[in-house]
C-alpha cells in the first residue's frame, strides 16, 4: 500500500460511489442516520403527492412543481449517500491493494497442530527438515513454518530461528529491505511481505482471519467501523435539531389553519428538509471514514476510529530521545588534548583506537579525527600505523573502556572518565586537572566525555554530543501551542537528559528510563486526568503501549508491541505522533464546523420559505421576503435546491478535513465561528438568490 | 420623556450595584461561611431541623436531591389543593370569597408551587386571606427551591470528583431564612411606608369625591408584593397586579419593585462566581445575559415611547408614547422597562397591560420568555443557561478539535442527550400547546369565541403568549384571553408542571454525572469557557435555538401584526 497522491475524485471510485449512493437508499441502512432517514420519508411522501397531483388533485400545486421538489429531495439523498460512498471507495481502493498481498500463499509447515509428520516431504537440497505444504489460510496459531529466499511470508508471526532481509514494501511502501532476526525487538514479520535472502523459521502468532492484514482490510473497508462516542453525541445533537424542526413543521399546520393560510404538502416537506441539518447529517459518516483514511495516508493503521479521535485530545506525548529528538546516536564533536599533548598526536591516537570500533560513536570519532587534521598528514601517518595494531580491546561493561595495543607496546584506551582515571591512578600517573574540568563541562552541556589514555597516561578528552534533529524545536513549539506536553524518554543520566530536553524544547524528561518508569509516568499522568500517547517498538514497551490512551507501535516492532498499541505506524517514524494528533483534531473540527455551518444556514432558508408560505394570505409579509425571491414556488425550490447542492460542494472539505492551526483554542474558535458560523449565515442568502434568478427563467 | 430614559438606566445600574454584594453574600450562605446572619438564624434553622427530624449534615447525591425536591413539592401540592378548594369554609375570610373549582385550584396550585403564578382568578374576589397567606408561603418556598437546587449544581461544578453534593433541605432552609426573608422584610417595609396596605381587615368602604360609596380591597399586600417581586413569582395580590395603585402606588415603589424582580436572579450569577472561585466565568455569563437582556429592553422601550402607529395615522400626537393599557404614574418607558424585566426573569408580575404593547414589544416580551435564561427565574434561570452552556461547549469543542469539556469535565453522549431533551422541551410545550388551541379554535370558532377578544394575528399572539408564559414559568398574561376555562386551566397546569420540573431534573442530572467524572486539567488546547469568544458562542446558541424554533410562530403573530399595521 504505497502512499499515493490520489486525487479526490478518481473515475473508478466515482463509479463505485455512484452505485453505492443508490444501494444505500435501503431504509434499513438509512435508519442509522436519523437526519437522512427523515429526508427519505419526506422524499417518499413527495413521490406520492406527485402521483396524487397527476391523478387530478388541484390543491397541491402543479404536478411539475411537486415532481421537481421530489427530484430535488431525491438528489439530496443521493448526494449524501454519494459522499459516504466516495469515502468508502477511497478506503476500499487501499484495501484492494492490501488484499492483493493476502492472496493464498503456500506455507511450508514444519511444526504445530496442523503438522503431520507422515505426510511431510523432505527436500534435502536446501531444507534440512521435513515439511508439508499447506495453504496460508489453514495456518493455526502456534504453527511453525519455514521461509526461504523468494517466499512470500504466509502469515504474521515471530521469527524463532534465523535472520533474513525482508521486502516490506507491500505494507509500508518503503522499498529499502529490512532485516528481521530471531530474539530481540525485530523478530516480527508480517504476512504478505517477501523474504529477499536467507532462511527463517516463523511461529504463527494470529488465528486465521485475524492477522494484521485482515484487520487492516476490514478497518479500511469500513466494515468494522463503529460509531465513535463523539459521533454518537453529535448524532444526538442532530437528532435533537431534527426533532425541533419536526415540532416546528407539525405545529405550523394548525397555526396556518388558524390564519386561514393553506400550505401545500410540498411546502411543508421542503421547509422541514431545509431546516433539519442535512448538510452535516449527509456528510457525517463520510467525515469519519475520511479521518481514518487520512491516518492511513499518513501510513498509520488505526485499530478503531475512536483511537484517531482520542489522538486529537492527547495532553501528554511520550517520545523516545533516540531517533525522535536526536538523530540516531551520539557523534564526536570536539577533541580536547591535555596540556602538553600534541594535537596531531592526540588525533592519531584517537583515530587509531577507534578504527575497528563499529559503533556509530566510534565511526564518528574517526570521521572527526580525519577532518580535524590541524597540520595535515594524519591520513598518511594513520595508514602507516594501522599495520602496527596487534590487538583490539572491545568495550565491556566491567572495564567500561576500549582501545588497541600496538606492536611497539603502546596501549591506547578510551572510555568513561572514572574508568580511565582509575587506570591512570593505578599506574601512578596523575589525572590532569584540566581534563577533570573538561569532563565536567562536557557533561554539563549534555555531552558524553570519553577520556583517552596512552600507556595509562591521560592525553585528552573526546566530546560526544547528541545531534538534535533540525526543525524539532518548531514541532515541539507547535505541540505546546496545541496544549500538548512533550516528555522525552532516555537512558541518559539526568544531567545529560536535562540539557537535551532544554535544547530540544521538550517540557519534561524521564532519565535513565526503564520500561516500568514509562509505565509509572503514564499512570501518574492518567490519574491526574490527562490523556497520554506514546510510541514504542520493543516487547518491553507493550505494557506501556497498552496503558497509554493512544499507543503507536512501529511496524518494525515486535508482534507484542503491535498487539498492545491501538495504532501501527508503517513508516517507523517516531515523529508521526504529531501528525496523528493533528488528524484527530481535524476530524473533530470538520464535524464541528460543518454542524455550525449547517445550522447557520437555516436563517436564510427561513427568510426564503416562511414568507413564501404566507404571502398569499398575508400580503404584508412580503416585507419579510428580504431576498426578493420571485414567487413562492421559486423561493421554495431555490431553498431545497441550495440545500441539496451544498452537500456535494462540501464533499471535498469533508474528505480533506478543516485545516488545524495551533493558534490557541479561543482564537481557533473565533476563526471557525467567523468562517463557518457567519459564513453559514451569509452564503445561503447569496446562493438562494442566485438559484432563484435561474429558477425564475423556468417558471 | 427626558426623565423617563434616565430612570430606565438608573434602574439597571442600581440592580448591578445591589446584585454584586448580594451574590457574594449568597455565595457565603451556600459555602457555609460565617455571615452576620448566623447569630439570628442558626437557632431558627436548628429548630426547623429538630422539629422535622432532618439531619442537615447528611450528604446527598444528585438523585437524592431530586427526590427530596420532588417529594416536598408533592406535599405542598396536596396541602394547596385542599385549602383552595375549601377556603370558603375556612377562617381568615372576611370578604366571604368562595372556594375554587377543582380545575382552577389545580391551575392555581401548580402555578404557585412551580414559581409561575399564572393567575386565572382575581385576588380581590377569588381568594381568602388564608388562601393568600398560603400562596405567599409558596412564593417563598418555590423561590427557595430554585435557589437550593441551583446551589446543588454550583457544588457539582467544582473540580473535584465528588458524588456527595451537600444537603438539599439545608440549602433550602438557608435560602429562605438567610436570603429571601431578610430581603422581603426590607422591601415590604419600603412598600408599606409608601402606602401599600398591610392588614388582615376586610374590604374598606369609602365615599369617593363623586359621593359614591366604594368598597376597597385590602389585606397583607405589602408582604405579598415583596416576595412576589423578589422570588420571581409575579402573582399579584390584586387581579391587575402591580398596575393596581395599592400594590404599586408611585414611581419610587415602582423602582423598588422593578429592582426586586431581577435582583436575586442576577445575584445568583455572581454567587456562582464566588462559590466556584470563578469570577471571570461569572462575569462572562453576566455579560451574555446582559447583552440578551438589553437586546430586548432597548427596542421595547424605544417602541413604546414612540407611540402607537394606528393612533399616529389618526393624527393623534402621543408625546408620552404608547399609553394604551399603561399607568400614567409610571409612563411608557418605565412600563416597557418592567415588561422586559418581568418576562426575562420568569417573574410575570406586570405594571401595564401586555396585551396593549405595540406588536414588536409583544414579540420582545415573548422572546424574553422563549429564551428564559437572560437571568431567568431564581436558580432555574441559571439552570436553563447551564443547558445552553453544555450545548455551546459541545459545538465549540468540536470546532477547536477537542472532545468537548466544561470546567474540566468531558461532555459525552449521555449529557448531550439530556441537554437536548431539555432544550427541546420548551419549544415543544409552547408550540404544541398553541397548536392544540389553534386546532380547537379553527375547527369551531363559534364554540370557543369567548377565548379570544381579538381574533386574527393578535389573538394568535394571545394564545402563544399564554403557553409561552406557562412554559417559562413566568405567569404574566397577554390577557384578553378568556383563560378561566377547564381547557386553559388544565393545559396550562400540565405545561407548568413539565416546564418546572424537567428543566430542574435535566441540569441537575448533567451536573451530577459530570461531578462524578474525572477532572481534566486545563492545557493550551482546552477551550476556555470564561472568555468573551465562548460567551459569544453561547449567545449564538441561545439566539439560534430560540429564533429557529419560534420564528414561524412569531411570524404569524406579532410580526404579521406589525407589518399589517405599518
Amino acid at each position: 500500500m504505497k502512499t499515493q497522491n490520489t486525487s479526490l475524485f478518481q473515475k473508478e471510485m466515482m463509479k463505485d460511489a455512484f452505485r453505492q449512493s443508490f444501494l444505500k437508499l435501503n431504509p434499513k441502512k438509512m435508519f442509522r442516520n436519523p437526519v437522512m432517514f427523515t429526508v427519505e420519508i419526506g422524499t417518499l411522501i413527495m413521490l406520492l403527492v406527485s402521483i396524487w397531483t397527476l391523478a387530478g388533485e388541484k390543491t397541491q400545486g402543479s404536478f411539475v412543481y411537486n415532481f421537481t421538489v421530489f427530484i430535488v429531495l431525491f438528489l439530496t439523498l443521493l448526494f449524501a449517500n454519494f459522499a459516504e460512498g466516495l469515502a468508502e471507495a477511497r478506503g476500499k481502493a487501499q484495501a484492494d491493494n492490501l488484499r492483493k498481498t493476502r492472496e493464498e500463499t503456500p506455507a511450508r509447515l514444519i511444526a504445530g497442530k496442523s503438522f503431520n509428520a507422515s505426510e511431510a516431504t523432505q527436500d534435502s537440497t536446501f531444507l534440512k527438515e521435513p515439511y508439508m505444504e499447506i495453504p496460508s489460510s489453514k495456518l493455526q496459531k502456534g504453527d511453525v513454518f519455514i521461509c526461504i529466499e523468494g517466499d512470500v511470508i504466509p502469515s504474521d508471526g515471530e521469527i524463532t530461528e534465523g535472520l533474513a532481509t525482508i521486502d516490506e514494501s507491500a505494507i509500508t511502501g518503503e522499498s529499502a529491505p529490512v532485516i528481521r532476526e530471531s530474539g530481540g525487538d525485530k523478530s516480527s514479520v508480517t504476512g504478505g511481505t517477501k523474504v529477499l535472502s536467507d532462511k527463517i523459521k516463523v511461529k504463527v502468532t494470529t488465528e486465521p482471519g485475524e492477522s494484521f492484514l485482515d484487520k487492516m482490510i476490514a478497518l479500511v473497508e469500513g466494515a468494522s467501523r463503529q460509531k465513535t462516542p463523539n459521533e454518537i453525541a453529535l448524532t444526538i445533537l442532530l437528532a435533537g435539531f431534527t426533532l425541533v424542526f419536526i415540532i416546528v413543521t407539525v405545529t405550523l399546520k394548525p397555526f396556518a389553519d388558524y390564519a386561514n393560510a393553506p400550505i401545500t404538502i410540498a411546502a411543508f416537506i421542503s421547509l422541514f428538509v431545509c431546516l433539519i441539518p442535512t448538510t452535516i447529517g449527509g456528510l457525517l459518516s463520510a467525515i469519519g471514514i475520511a479521518g481514518m483514511d487520512r491516518a492511513l495516508r499518513a501510513n498509520v493503521i488505526t485499530k478503531s476510529g475512536k483511537a484517531v479521535e482520542t489522538a486529537g485530545d492527547i495532553d501528554v506525548l511520550l517520545l523516545d530521545k533516540t531517533g525522535t529528538i536526536t538523530i540516531g546516536n551520539r557523534k564526536a564533536t570536539h577533541f580536547y588534548p591535555a596540556n602538553g599533548v600534541d594535537e596531531n598526536h592526540f588525533a592519531i591516537c584517537v583515530v587509531l583506537s577507534s578504527l575497528s570500533d563499529e559503533t556509530p560513536e566510534g565511526k564518528s570519532i574517526v570521521e572527526l579525527g580525519l577532518k580535524w587534521d590541524p597540520t595535515g598528514g594524519i591520513n598518511k601517518i594513520i595508514s602507516r600505523q594501522t599495520e602496527k595494531i596487534t590487538q583490539t580491546i572491545k568495550f565491556t561493561a566491567e572495564t567500561r573502556s576500549s582501545g588497541i595495543d600496538l606492536y611497539d607496546g603502546t596501549r591506547i584506551r578510551k572510555g568513561a572518565s572514572d574508568a580511565i582515571k582509575h587506570l591512570s591512578e593505578i599506574a601512578g600517573n596523575a589525572y590532569p586537572k584540566e581534563t577533570n574540568e573538561q569532563v565536567k563541562a562536557i557533561s554539563g552541556n549534555g555531552g558524553t566525555p570519553l577520556v583517552v589514555s596512552e600507556n595509562e597516561k591521560v592525553i585528552g578528552v573526546i566530546e560526544l554530543q547528541d545531534i538534535i534533529k533540525p526543525g524539532i524545536q518548531e514541532r515541539f513549539e507547535r505541540l505546546r501551542k496545541m496544549g500538548i506536553k512533550t516528555v522525552m524518554v532516555t537512558g541518559d543520566n539526568p544531567l545529560t537528559a536535562k540539557f537535551i530536553a532544554e535544547k530540544a524544547g521538550v517540557d519534561d524528561f524521564i532519565a535513565e528510563a526503564k520500561p516500568e518508569d514509562k509505565m509509572n509516568y503514564i499512570r501518574k499522568e492518567q490519574s491526574e486526568g490527562r490523556l497520554v500517547a506514546m510510541m514504542g517498538d520493543g516487547t518491553n514497551d507493550a505494557p506501556a503501549l497498552a496503558q497509554a490512551d493512544v499507543g503507536v507501535a512501529m511496524n518494525s516492532g515486535t508482534q507484542a508491541a503491535k498487539e498492545a498499541g491501538n495504532m501501527v505506524d508503517l513508516d517507523n517514524d517516531p515523529t508521526k505522533l504529531i501528525e496523528i494528533v493533528e488528524i484527530g483534531k481535524q476530524l473533530l473540527m470538520t464535524r464541528g464546523t460543518l454542524t455550525t455551518f449547517s445550522i447557520a444556514n437555516d436563517v436564510a432558508k427561513y427568510f426564503a420559505i416562511i414568507p413564501a408560505l404566507f404571502i398569499v394570505t398575508i400580503p404584508s409579509l412580503q416585507r419579510l421576503n428580504i431576498m426578493h425571491l420571485h414567487t413562492p414556488e421559486s423561493a421554495i425550490l431555490s431553498a431545497v435546491i441550495f440545500n441539496a447542492i451544498i452537500i456535494p460542494m462540501l464533499i471535498p472539505l469533508a474528505l480533506k478535513g478543516v485545516a488545524y492551526k495551533p493558534i490557541g483554542a479561543s482564537a481557533l474558535l473565533r476563526r471557525n465561528l467567523l468562517i463557518y458560523g457567519l459564513g453559514g449565515v451569509i452564503v445561503p442568502f447569496i446562493g438562494i438568490k442566485i438559484i432563484d434568478l435561474l429558477v425564475s427563467f423556468f417558471i | 420623556m427626558n426623565t423617563e430614559i434616565p430612570g430606565v438606566i438608573l434602574t439597571y445600574a442600581l440592580v448591578i450595584i445591589f446584585a454584586i454584594p448580594l451574590g457574594r453574600y449568597i455565595g457565603k450562605v451556600f459555602k457555609y461561611e460565617a455571615t452576620w446572619a448566623d447569630k439570628i438564624f442558626n437557632p431558627i434553622d436548628n429548630l426547623f431541623f429538630k422539629l422535622s427530624g432532618i439531619d442537615p449534615s447528611r450528604e446527598m447525591r444528585w438523585k437524592q436531591h431530586l427526590a427530596a425536591l420532588l417529594s416536598i413539592n408533592a406535599v405542598w401540592y396536596i396541602i394547596s389543593m385542599l385549602v383552595l378548594t375549601n377556603m370558603g369554609r375556612l377562617p381568615l375570610n372576611p370578604d366571604h370569597n368562595p372556594s375554587m373549582s377543582a380545575d382552577l385550584a389545580f391551575n392555581t396550585t401548580i402555578s404557585f408551587i412551580t414559581n409561575t403564578n399564572l393567575q386565572h382568578y382575581s385576588g380581590e374576589t377569588g381568594i381568602s386571606y388564608l388562601g393568600q397567606m398560603m400562596l405567599m408561603l409558596w412564593q417563598f418556598i418555590s423561590a427557595g427551591t430554585g435557589m437550593a437546587i441551583c446551589a446543588v449544581v454550583f457544588k457539582a461544578m467544582r473540580e473535584k470528583t465528588q458524588p456527595a453534593l451537600g444537603n438539599f433541605y439545608s440549602y433550602f432552609v438557608r435560602s429562605c431564612t438567610r436570603v429571601l426573608l431578610p430581603l422581603a422584610l426590607v422591601v415590604a417595609t419600603l412598600l408599606a411606608f409608601n402606602g401599600v396596605p398591610m392588614t388582615f381587615e376586610g374590604k374598606e368602604t369609602v365615599t369617593t369625591l363623586e359621593g359614591i360609596s366604594q368598597k376597597i380591597s385590602r389585606g397583607p399586600v405589602a408582604a405579598f408584593v415583596a416576595i412576589k417581586q423578589l422570588g420571581t413569582n409575579g402573582g399579584g395580590f390584586y387581579g391587575v397586579n402591580s398596575a393596581h395603585p395599592l400594590e404599586n402606588p408611585n414611581y419610587f415603589t415602582n423602582l423598588v419593585e422593578t429592582i426586586s424582580i431581577i435582583l436575586i436572579p442576577m445575584a445568583m450569577v455572581f454567587a456562582m462566581g464566588y462559590v466556584l472561585k470563578r469570577k471571570k466565568l461569572a462575569r462572562i455569563i453576566f455579560g451574555v445575559m446582559t447583552i440578551g437582556f438589553l437586546a430586548l429592553l432597548i427596542p421595547t422601550v424605544y417602541n413604546e415611547t414612540q407611540g402607537n402607529v394606528a393612533l399616529t395615522h389618526l393624527g393623534i400626537t402621543q408625546s408620552m408614547g404608547s399609553m394604551e393599557g399603561k399607568e400614567v404614574r409610571f409612563g411608557s418607558a418605565a412600563s416597557a422597562n418592567w415588561a422586559i424585566y418581568t418576562t426575562c426573569t420568569s417573574n410575570g408580575s406586570v405594571n401595564a397591560m401586555h396585551d396593549s404593547l405595540t406588536p414588536l414589544s409583544g414579540m420582545t416580551t415573548l422572546l424574553g420568555m422563549m429564551a428564559n435564561c437572560f437571568f431567568g427565574g431564581i436558580g432555574v434561570g441559571f439552570l436553563n443557561f447551564y443547558i445552553f452552556i453544555i450545548l455551546g461547549v459541545f459545538i465549540s469543542g468540536l470546532m477547536v478539535g477537542r472532545t468537548p469539556e466544561f470546567l474540566g469535565k468531558k461532555i459525552e453522549a449521555k449529557e448531550m442527550k439530556i441537554a437536548m431533551i431539555i432544550a427541546l422541551l420548551h419549544p415543544l410545550l409552547i408550540l404544541a400547546g398553541t397548536a392544540i388551541s389553534c386546532f380547537l379554535y379553527s375547527k369551531n370558532p363559534t364554540l370557543y369565541a369567548s377565548w379570544l377578544n381579538n381574533p386574527g394575528h393578535h389573538g394568535f399572539s394571545e394564545m402563544l403568549y399564554e403557553f409561552t408564559s406557562s412554559s417559562a414559568n413566568n405567569g404574566s398574561g397577554f390577557e384578553g384571553l378568556g383563560d378561566n376555562t377547564p381547557f386553559w386551566n388544565i393545559a396550562c397546569g400540565v405545561v407548568m408542571i413539565m416546564a418546572r420540573y424537567l428543566p430542574i431534573i435535566g441540569p441537575v442530572a448533567i451536573a451530577g454525572i459530570l461531578a462524578n467524572k474525572k477532572y481534566i486539567p486545563e492545557t493550551n488546547g482546552t477551550l476556555k469557557t470564561d472568555t468573551s469568544t465562548f460567551g459569544l458562542m453561547v449567545f449564538a446558541v441561545i439566539v439560534i435555538v430560540a429564533a429557529l424554533s419560534f420564528f414561524p410562530a412569531l411570524t404569524l403573530g406579532p410580526i404579521a401584526e406589525y407589518f399589517t399595521m405599518h
